[in-house]
């Protein structure tokens, strides 16, 4: 905790509460006073939103005589592309039984026969779910993304390590690749490298890049400065120390980024459809203008799928030894699959063979209309519960208080909680939003976020402690919060679509299933890591139950519930976009319609900085509780 | 090994386009994928975007299914929103859009000035968009279907949503929409909420159907929901020709539109039988409505629904095959 955050001056003896009582009623009083005046209401035709469209214009004009684009920026996409056609064309060549050998021969290397029959479950999946060429295509997708990420990210994540100056200059960059909604740079990055795969690949290394960059530089930075002494000390060069000393030791966790770079590529898998590249996103999509759960799952569950295979294959490299060999007996079976795959290619039908394939898109329909019809009641009533009794009265509030009392409140509240210098850039950034002409919107994204984020952390806080007290709930509860985290959220979109209809009841439903798995980790672990001796002294003084969890577990686990809070914020504003497709309006849909109509292109990407710049300001109101979590905190994404 | 054959691939990539730079077109044709099926006799890929609503989707797969089966073509169908996939006219990505709605602004850029694009003439399909109400709702109040009586079922339509006002749901954002304009020339006290996708103007449909809830809606024909519930249409100020002329002062319903199909030059340069194809493709709203119904309610994918109504219409489809 920072020093500010308490500092109710000693000489006086008012009660603790007196001071942000009376402030919170000043607050209340010019509320009522000055209420309606000084409010900054929306106008879709504003200058700074036509001037961007005018830009867009222009650029598209040139696309094909500007020398950024001749010289510098088609060369990009060329070159990501060909390296697509070159990841597509070997997988395609290699077939399903060619692809299944590879796989489950390289699993095998890597973890022994449970992950090789793992992987090889895994693929074969692909094509029982019906789902092989789109598969394929998405694994090409997510090679290419994570190749080209990893080939960028950990020279620079080794800078980082190495310099502080470095790292201080990469972490805000890194912040807004993070923040900023997807949606919100599709467009521009449509118009710079255009649609398709590459354009495609692209948009997924902006999201995938940042961990890569964050953990390589954590490794690094946590090598032992003995060891880098010691070497240097011997006469070793920089470089010398860099790939003898550094590298080898930061090895178990580098392993690490790699496994995150690929979450993170796969889950940007749907997104990337948007912009035409192929793949699994596009069955998913699909499903969504079908209003189908049933065509959504089977591709859902095929993400999930590739994403367990990928993990564990990767996990188990992270925990090998270094310099373990591999066993002759492991070596022997990978060699057989592989090349019992290899020879099967010319033998077996190219494509998948229909007959094994599953069908389950009748039943899961079916399931779906079920649930909507006999449910509306109870999921009406909750929803307009939730509405009226919290989202409206406070959008109110927002939207109807000028704009400086805001501000005020702003810059208070992150005074006190996280000190002098986030709160100056909290104030800056709402400044901004302001000035950019997207303030009504933003006070109505953060309310949706504010709600979402109360009932994220109260049922985070809920499972958290109930995991934290039993093992077995914890095991229990672990893998369907794993899938929660990886199934594309288009998918639950749609259920929630049915049961809660379009509103920002909706999106605040998906931003929740989205949130509350690493919330709950974080309390989870928090809670754990009370120390045991603690827990004993308080159960020998005769705490119950009850007040060994408020008076001792809770209080010691503040700073992990803090860090859940902020990162429930993050990822919750990060949904607050693709809500925006099913109502929660504001500035989720402003980046949405820019993305789909040339004319509010302008609009779309204000509205995007508008998002990063709120998220900003939400991360340093609360970030007070721990120093720039950076590198732990993007672990649980 | 694997540096050096980037390395190598970059050369390549370089030494392909030369000095001149790369253009998007070089970038585009240089990238074309390989094929799924080994038949390196097929004669060739044809890329149709797929738009978000499932009528399109219909059209499609009844081309696609004759492209691939009659005239042994590789059919790609990537799902693109319909702004974007002109776009893709530029860059190669998009060779063909089955059915287009009106769009003269891209029309004018990507035909007239880009000269990427051409038009391959009808589907066949008349479009009408317009707002919409269950029948329900006409035969409780008769009057209703006329816009200027809206205002006083207002409440009716009042959401969590919409506030004080009514609530007018529309669907995709990239649809054709003149909403926001029509709400406030004339004077209407309702507010657009937009659904996001055709799914939530569909669901939200059967929902006022089956819990009778009131529900005023952008939609449109033709649509297969038009037989699985009864719908009213609003009556807005009837269209005259040029009264959509300024998008801000819009006050008229919309067209009927004759929907066409657009091809990318390219395409239509050297698709040959493909884009003859293409070209002949023509059938009614019935017909598109059969097979979108089979694809949305009868648990049939895009290829099955294709094969059952061309098996069906055979006399039909042989007209559109290039002699």
């Amino acid at each position: 905790m920072s020093t500010t955050a308490v500092s109710t001056p000693a000489g006086l003896r008012l009660p603790k509460w007196a001071a942000p009582a009376g402030v919170a009623a000043l607050f209340v009083v010019a509320y009522l006073v000055f209420r309606g005046t000084g409010t900054l209401p929306h106008d879709k035709e504003a200058p700074q939103f036509l001037a961007v469209t005018d830009l867009r214009e222009w650029i598209d004009d040139h696309r094909n005589d500007n020398p950024l684009f001749l010289y510098f920026l088609n060369y990009i996409r060329l070159f990501v592309g060909s390296l697509y056609d070159l990841f597509q064309t070997v997988m395609y060549a290699l077939g399903w039984p060619g692809l299944i050998g590879v796989m489950g021969a390289l699993a095998w290397l890597a973890g022994g026969w449970r992950t090789g029959t793992l992987a090889i479950a895994g693929v074969s999946a692909f094509g029982v779910l019906g789902l092989w060429q789109s598969s394929v295509d998405t694994l090409a997708l997510v090679g290419v993304a994570v190749l080209l990420s990893l080939a960028i990210g950990i020279p620079l994540g080794v800078w980082a390590g190495l310099s502080d100056r470095a790292r201080r200059a990469i972490t805000p960059v890194l912040d807004v690749m993070q923040i900023m909604p997807t949606f919100a740079y599709l467009a521009p990055l449509a118009l710079f490298f255009h649609i398709g795969a590459p354009a495609g690949a692209i948009a997924t290394m902006i999201y995938s890049i940042p961990p890569a960059i964050r953990i390589t530089a954590l490794a690094i930075s946590q090598v032992s400065p003995t060891a880098v002494e010691a070497s240097a000390s011997l006469g070793a060069t920089r470089w010398q120390t860099l790939f003898k000393v550094h590298l080898p030791l930061a090895r178990p966790t580098m392993a690490l980024a790699v496994n995150q770079t690929i979450m993170m590529a796969l889950s940007m898998v749907v997104i990337a459809n948007l912009i035409a590249a192929p793949g699994l996103g596009g069955e998913i999509l699909g499903g969504l203008s079908r209003a189908q759960v049933g065509i959504m799952l089977p591709a859902g569950v095929a993400i999930v799928i590739m994403a367990v295979v990928l993990d564990r294959t990767l996990t188990a490299v992270a925990h090998k030894e270094p310099h373990a060999r591999i066993g002759r007996g492991d070596l022997a079976v990978a060699g057989v699959l592989a090349v019992a795959g290899l020879a099967l290619i010319p033998v077996l039908p190219r494509t998948w063979p229909e007959n094994l394939t599953v069908n389950f898109v009748a039943q899961v329909n079916d399931a779906v209309h079920w649930a909507e019809s006999n449910w509306y009641a109870v999921t009406t009533f909750i929803k307009d519960l939730v509405s009226h009794s919290l989202l409206n009265p406070l959008q109110a509030l927002l939207t109807s208080a000028p704009w400086w009392l805001v501000a005020l409140a702003v810059l208070t509240v992150a005074w006190r909680v996280s000190g002098v210098r986030p709160a100056l850039t909290a104030l800056g950034c709402l400044l901004a939003i302001a000035l950019l002409g997207t303030w009504e919107h933003a006070m109505q994204t953060m309310t949706t976020v504010a709600v979402a984020v109360l009932v994220t952390l109260l049922i985070g806080l809920l499972l958290g402690v109930a995991a934290a007290r039993s093992p077995r709930f914890s095991a229990v509860q672990r893998p369907i919060l794993d899938a929660a985290q990886t199934m594309p959220a288009f998918v639950y979109l749609l259920p929630a679509l049915a049961l809660f209809g379009t509103t920002r009841f909706t999106a605040i439903f998906a931003s929740i299933i989205y949130a509350v798995p690493p919330v709950v980790r974080l309390v989870e672990d928090g809670i754990k890591a009370v120390p045991g001796t603690v827990v004993e002294a308080a159960t020998a003084a005769g705490s119950t139950r009850g007040q060994l969890l408020w008076k001792v577990q809770l209080p010691m686990a503040r700073r992990a519930i803090l860090l859940a809070a902020n990162q429930g914020i993050v990822m919750t504003l990060a949904m607050v976009v693709v809500g925006g497709l099913v109502g929660a309006g504001a500035l989720g849909y402003d980046v949405v319609v820019g993305f789909s109509q040339r004319t509010d292109f302008g609009l779309g990407l204000v509205a995007g900085i508008a998002t990063v710049l709120l998220g900003v300001m939400l991360d340093r109101i609360t970030q007070g509780a721990d120093r720039r979590p950076s590198p732990r905190k993007r672990k649980f994404i | 090994m694997k540096i050096r054959l980037l390395a190598g691939l970059l050369a390549l990539g370089l030494a392909a386009v030369g000095c001149g730079g790369a253009t998007v077109d070089t970038a585009g044709s240089s990238s074309a994928p390989p094929q799924a099926g080994a038949s390196s006799a097929a004669a060739g890929t044809v890329k149709i975007a797929i738009n978000p609503w499932v009528g399109y989707e219909a059209s499609a797969n009844v081309v696609a299914y004759l492209l691939k089966n009659e005239l042994g073509y590789n059919v790609e169908m990537p799902e693109i929103k319909e702004q974007l996939s002109w776009e893709g006219f530029e860059t190669g990505d998009v060779d063909v859009i089955i059915e287009n709605w009106g769009h003269p602004d891209l029309k004018k850029q990507f035909i007239e000035e880009k000269k990427v694009a051409v038009e391959a003439g009808s589907t066949g399909n008349k479009g009408v968009i317009g707002w919409y109400i269950p029948k329900w709702m006409a035969d409780e109040h008769p009057d209703i279907t006329d816009s200027k009586n809206l205002n006083k079922y207002a409440d009716l339509f009042k959401t969590s949503e919409s506030g004080d006002k009514g609530q007018l749901l529309f669907g995709d954002p990239s649809y054709v929409s003149n909403e926001e304009a029509l709400i406030k020339n004339l004077k209407l006290n309702y507010k657009v909420v937009v659904g996001g996708s055709e799914a939530a103007l569909i669901k939200s449909a059967q929902q006022a159907q089956e819990q009778k809830k009131p529900l005023l809606f952008y939609f449109w024909d033709p649509h297969w929901l038009f037989s699985d519930i009864e719908l009213a249409r609003v009556n807005l100020p009837a269209y005259t020709p040029g009264c959509d002329a300024d998008p801000k002062k819009v006050a008229c319903d919309y067209p009927e539109m004759d929907l066409d199909k657009i091809v990318s030059k390219k395409f239509a340069d050297t698709g040959g039988k493909a884009y003859e194809l293409v070209k002949n493709f023509s059938w009614t709203n019935e017909d598109q409505n059969a097979v979108s119904d089979d694809m949305t309610n009868n648990g049939m994918t895009g290829e099955q629904a294709a094969k059952k109504w061309l098996d069906a219409n055979t006399a039909k489809w042989q007209a559109w095959i290039p002699k």
